[in-house]
């Protein structure tokens, strides 16, 4: 019956009604994706950026702050009528350029905003800010970069930049995005977690072009950003300074540590950059520049440089002596030099004397008493028991590791010890008279400015010495660091160091090998080195600290390739030392001396 | 005795009252699709969607007043008139058309656009109904069958013509109404088979289709070995669905436009490009699947609010009851589709005359396919055409149109009596 047919049509529709009706249901009550999907389309989550922590010096004052810089950003969809000649007058760019940014924009994002130029100047800012009007699509936003108000420093302040592929996967916790900034090295890398703050997140309702409509769910979910912590570093920036001035035309470092806190007042790179260079906009074509220059700016030269550290060791060697009883401060012995060449007239030296002419036949013998005491009579095994011992007075100074500063990359040096020997000359091949170069701190021994700086202030402090460190407290609280607030104790007993400090007084004194060290007024305890350079010019080395009683200052100077340490060494020292203790003051006598002195080829 | 216009007894006040609801519907939900808190709007303001709205709809009043006011029998005696005059103007518009986005399918008179192929619609139905209600006419008759076609495929072609593909599909719902007037559902039945192995084809390997079609084929031969004739039949359709199988493949690669050839596969993949071509259709889902059971609220929609979904005044208006009423404002929004579609067909059937039944079957067929591509398409189970929702839409041609084509009917039925006087 074709009248039945109606009821075929009729089911026809009410299947498909209810078709319609189960799939509705099941995308509108039982699949929750699409509800996440809405919320993802309209809620758009700005991320507020917080103000990275400032760095202050020891004196309060400022030397790393946020500065504002302007970016141009543009939106391809908003721009209409624009006239591209005076746009590009205004803006100083070339319509190529022009042409160029916008097929870029458009290429990222029709619709969402792309930065067009990238840091404009406060000068550019001022001049553009009024023009904006005319070009519909383009506006400014506000973002900041690290600057400084002196030109110093800038291998341990490190800087910052966006954050790498490798460091984002390592980023466990999620804190990082793609783009964001993060301390690439330096105290910037070190201390990144307190000196990043915390973002704040708001979450705003945007309409399909990404224009803001006011804030999701009445700003329930938005949190504040919370700055970061400012860091109060230990550094003297007038010290730094001045150092980074004598430094200039120079290879090497500098450290000055304040000996009864282990606080590093002035750590100084040569040759250096101007901090600000990798700062902004230029930071990636800066670093091409700096990381391709034979001089090796970006080469943090107070940590990851490690040098013979030369006749300042005899110090090292003295205390051992006497620790170990082998000589007492009145032990004579013949300037011998044909066993090892020596200078200046001197024939039986005693201890403090030694020191002052810097005798190595002297110290040839003390570290052949110390090596050999006959402990064993198998003659092969007696040095190894010896020079066991010797190693392990040496690490307890912070040679031949790590000291632990504060910063990144710090280099540990190198102690020879008995498997080093064995390996080199076989276990039977090696005796004292192999190994004599370590006596005068030649040879195998490596070891860095910072921790040559340190042995300064371990026999300024007879015996011991704190971590060295460069931030004295972080945030308001000024919350310690427990770590740099412990005495590393030597195992050398506190009486041994009395006459070493006397004999280093006589080195500064007229007639002495560092007399340039010399200021009036104030007692200096110094000690020369010179370190042999197979490939050109010897280094130049001077260790001291002063005042002789409470010294407040431990400095080393290493000069690369400037002769003796008696010169360029000792005069820095001196100026770095009368420069701190008596500030404007100082008299500041081998300045131009040094400031003449040009190494670098 | 002869009586003229309007005679409220008569008329079917529930479809009245039906397509009412929907208009009324329809406006609120043009006005809160367009809705921006920020600038303060009137529904009432003519220079937004929601006034012009309504101002179609005051003008569909009109219409229906002249439609009740005229003489019944015009419809009936003018039908070939009318359905000629359509088609003069749907062929006008291919040459003196407005072309907007790529379809040539508006005449501009002044401010007004107005679409003719919207009142193919009903003129072919016209037509239809015109040539039916002869007795001699039978559709088991192969010759009256190529007539009903060419007076369907005729408008039809010219609506392609002019590049709206999406409308031109809407003939294919007269199938329905000759199938209530006697025609063979063998062809229906093979048109369904021929669209269910369109959509296997885009799902699966041809080779895959091939062996099954093949593994199918020898079943039923084995079942029914004794007959060479329906064996005969069985292995020519196979191979004729192997060649639609191979040829749809041909179709979709080297016939069909790339955006054509990309909504079809939206269908089988709904996540083809989200940004691109599944823009529409992924927006609109999360439109509508947002909504939850209760739906937001009037005016609290954030997807059509902010824009997320493209012409969610017309044809994606059913987005917007999606998200701001939930399912329960799907549920009823449906129900006023149901309702309406089986009280047109109560009308249909209650024709004293052919004419009127399959005018009325034209009505039923032709509102019911807008509703099922429209929402269909909104919700994912049907390629994106640009279909409007009957009524409901934002758009004068179509609410005119859709107006025009169901009062004809409420028209017919309020005079249902007065047809056997005149036999």
């Amino acid at each position: 019956m074709i009248e039945n047919r109606k009821y075929v049509i009729q089911f026809i529709f009410l299947f498909i009604g209810l078709i319609f009706l189960i799939k509705l249901f099941y995308i509108q009550v039982l699949d929750p994706s699409y509800k996440l999907a809405a919320e993802n389309n309209v809620v758009r989550k700005e991320v507020e950026y917080p103000f990275r922590g400032l760095m202050y010096d020891r004196n309060n004052q400022v030397i790393v702050y946020n500065e504002p810089v302007y970016d141009l950003m543009v939106i391809p969809k908003e721009i209409r009528g624009i006239d591209t000649t005076a746009f590009c007058a205004d803006f100083s760019i070339t319509k190529e350029e022009f042409e160029e940014k916008i097929q870029k924009a458009k290429t990222y994002s029709y619709i969402r905003e792309s930065p067009f130029i990238k840091q404009l100047s406060n000068a550019e800012f001022a001049k553009v800010q009024d023009l904006l009007v005319d070009y519909p699509g383009f506006y400014i936003t506000t973002r900041t970069i690290r600057a400084y108000p002196y030109p110093m420093m800038s291998n341990a302040f490190g800087y910052i930049g966006e954050i790498s592929r490798s460091q984002l996967e390592k980023d466990t916790l999620n804190y990082y995005k793609t783009g964001d900034y993060i301390g690439r090295s330096g105290l910037e890398s070190q201390y990144e977690n307190q000196l990043r703050g915390r973002r704040g997140v708001q979450y705003k309702m945007v309409n399909v072009r990404g224009v803001e409509k006011g804030s999701f769910e009445e700003g329930n979910y938005d949190t504040l950003s919370i700055p970061g912590d400012n860091l109060i570093t230990s550094i003297d920036a007038q010290l730094q300074l001045y150092g980074e001035k004598l430094m200039k035309g120079k290879s090497g470092s500098i450290v000055a540590i304040e000996p009864s806190s282990g606080e590093i007042l002035a750590m100084v790179s040569g040759p250096t950059y101007d901090p600000s260079l990798l700062s902004g906009r230029d930071l990636g074509k800066n670093y091409q520049v700096l990381s391709q220059d034979t001089l090796r700016p970006l080469f943090n030269r107070p940590l990851m440089a490690v040098y013979p550290p030369g006749s300042i060791w005899k110090t090292v060697q003295a205390l051992i002596g006497m620790q170990e009883g082998v000589i007492v401060p009145s032990t004579r012995i013949r300037c011998d030099r044909s066993i090892i060449k020596c200078h200046g007239p001197h024939f039986n030296d005693n201890l403090a004397e030694a020191i002052q002419h810097s005798c190595n036949p002297y110290f040839y013998e003390v570290m052949r008493r110390i090596v050999d005491q006959n402990v064993s009579a198998d003659p092969y095994e007696d040095p190894k028991i010896g020079l066991k011992k010797w190693r392990e007075y040496v690490e307890s100074f912070g040679f031949g590791k790590p000291l632990g500063i504060d910063l990144p990359n710090e280099k540990g040096g190198y102690i020879p010890g008995v498997p080093y020997y064995d390996r080199v000359y076989g276990a039977r091949g090696w005796k004292y008279r192999t190994i004599y170069s370590l006596s005068i701190g030649q040879g195998e021994i490596l070891a860095g400015p910072l921790q040559m700086a340190n042995l300064g202030a371990i026999i300024a402090n007879e015996g011991y010495y704190y971590t060295p460190h460069l931030v004295k407290s972080i945030g308001k609280d000024g919350k310690p660091l427990p770590k740099y607030h412990q005495k590393n104790f030597t195992k050398i007993q506190s009486q041994y160091f009395s006459p070493v400090k006397d004999a280093m007084e006589s080195v500064t004194e007229w007639g002495g090998t560092g007399f340039r060290a010399g200021i009036k007024g104030i007692p200096v305890c110094g000690k020369t080195g010179t370190v042999q350079n197979p490939h050109g010019k010897d280094h130049s080395v001077f260790l001291a600290f002063a005042p002789k009683d409470n010294p407040k200052i431990a400095i080393s100077v290493y000069v690369e390739n400037s002769g003796w340490g008696s010169e360029a060494g000792a005069a820095i020292a001196g100026l770095m030392i009368e420069k701190y203790l008596r500030g404007a003051d100082a008299q500041l006598r081998y300045e131009d001396f040094v400031l003449e002195e040009q190494y670098i080829r | 005795m002869r009586k003229e216009g309007i005679n409220s007894s008569k008329v079917d006040w529930v479809t009245v009252g039906l397509f009412a609801l929907l208009a009324l519907a329809g406006w609120l939900n043009v006005y809160a699709s367009v809705y921006d808190e920020e600038v303060y709007q009137s529904l009432f303001d003519f220079s937004t969607r929601a006034g012009k709205q309504l101002m179609w709809i005051g003008t569909s009043g009109i219409l229906i007043i002249l439609i009740m006011v005229m003489d019944f029998r015009f419809f009936d005696s003018f039908s070939y008139g009318i359905y000629g005059g359509v088609v003069l103007l749907l062929i006008l518009v291919l040459i003196f058309g407005q072309e907007v986005a790529g379809t040539r399918a508006w005449f501009a008179l002044g401010p007004v656009k107005l679409q003719p192929s919207e009142f193919g619609k009903f003129a072919t139905s016209l037509a239809v109904a015109k040539f039916l209600s002869d007795p001699g006419v039978k559709l088991k008759d192969f010759r009256n069958q190529a007539t009903v076609a060419f007076i369907i495929g005729l408008p039809a072609l010219l609506v392609l013509l002019q590049g709206d593909a999406g409308s031109t599909t809407v003939y294919v719902a007269m199938i329905l109404v000759l199938y209530r007037e006697g025609l063979n559902p063998t062809i229906i039945i093979i048109g369904v088979i021929v669209l269910t192995f369109l959509i296997l084809t885009l799902i699966f390997d041809q080779l895959h289709l091939t062996i099954g079609i093949l593994g199918v084929a020898g079943l039923i031969i084995y079942r029914m070995r004794k007959s060479w004739k329906k064996i005969f039949v069985v292995i020519t359709s196979a191979f004729l669905l192997i060649g639609e199988v191979y040829g749809i493949d041909f179709l979709m690669k080297d016939v069909f436009r790339p955006h054509q050839r990309n909504r079809i596969q939206l269908l089988v993949n709904p996540n083809v490009d989200p940004l691109g071509v599944g823009w529409n259709v992924t927006q609109s889902k999360i439109a509508i699947g947002s909504g939850g059971f209760f739906g937001k609220g009037f005016l609290n929609g954030t997807q059509t609010k902010f824009n997320f979904v493209p012409e969610q005044d017309t044809d994606f208006i059913f987005c917007t009851i999606g998200e701001e009423h939930g399912w329960i404002g799907s549920f009823f929004l449906v129900g006023l589709f149901m309702a309406l579609f089986l009280r047109i067909i109560h009308l249909a059937e209650r024709q004293k005359s052919r004419f009127g039944r399959v005018y009325g079957y034209c009505v039923a067929c032709i509102l019911f396919y807008h509703f099922l591509v429209n929402i269909g398409m909104t919700i994912g189970l049907i390629p994106v055409m640009g279909i409007p929702l009957p009524f409901f839409s934002y758009g004068g041609s179509s609410l005119w149109s859709f107006t025009i084509f169901l009062f004809i009917l409420v028209k017919l039925d309020a005079h249902r009596m007065q047809v056997l006087e005149r036999i």
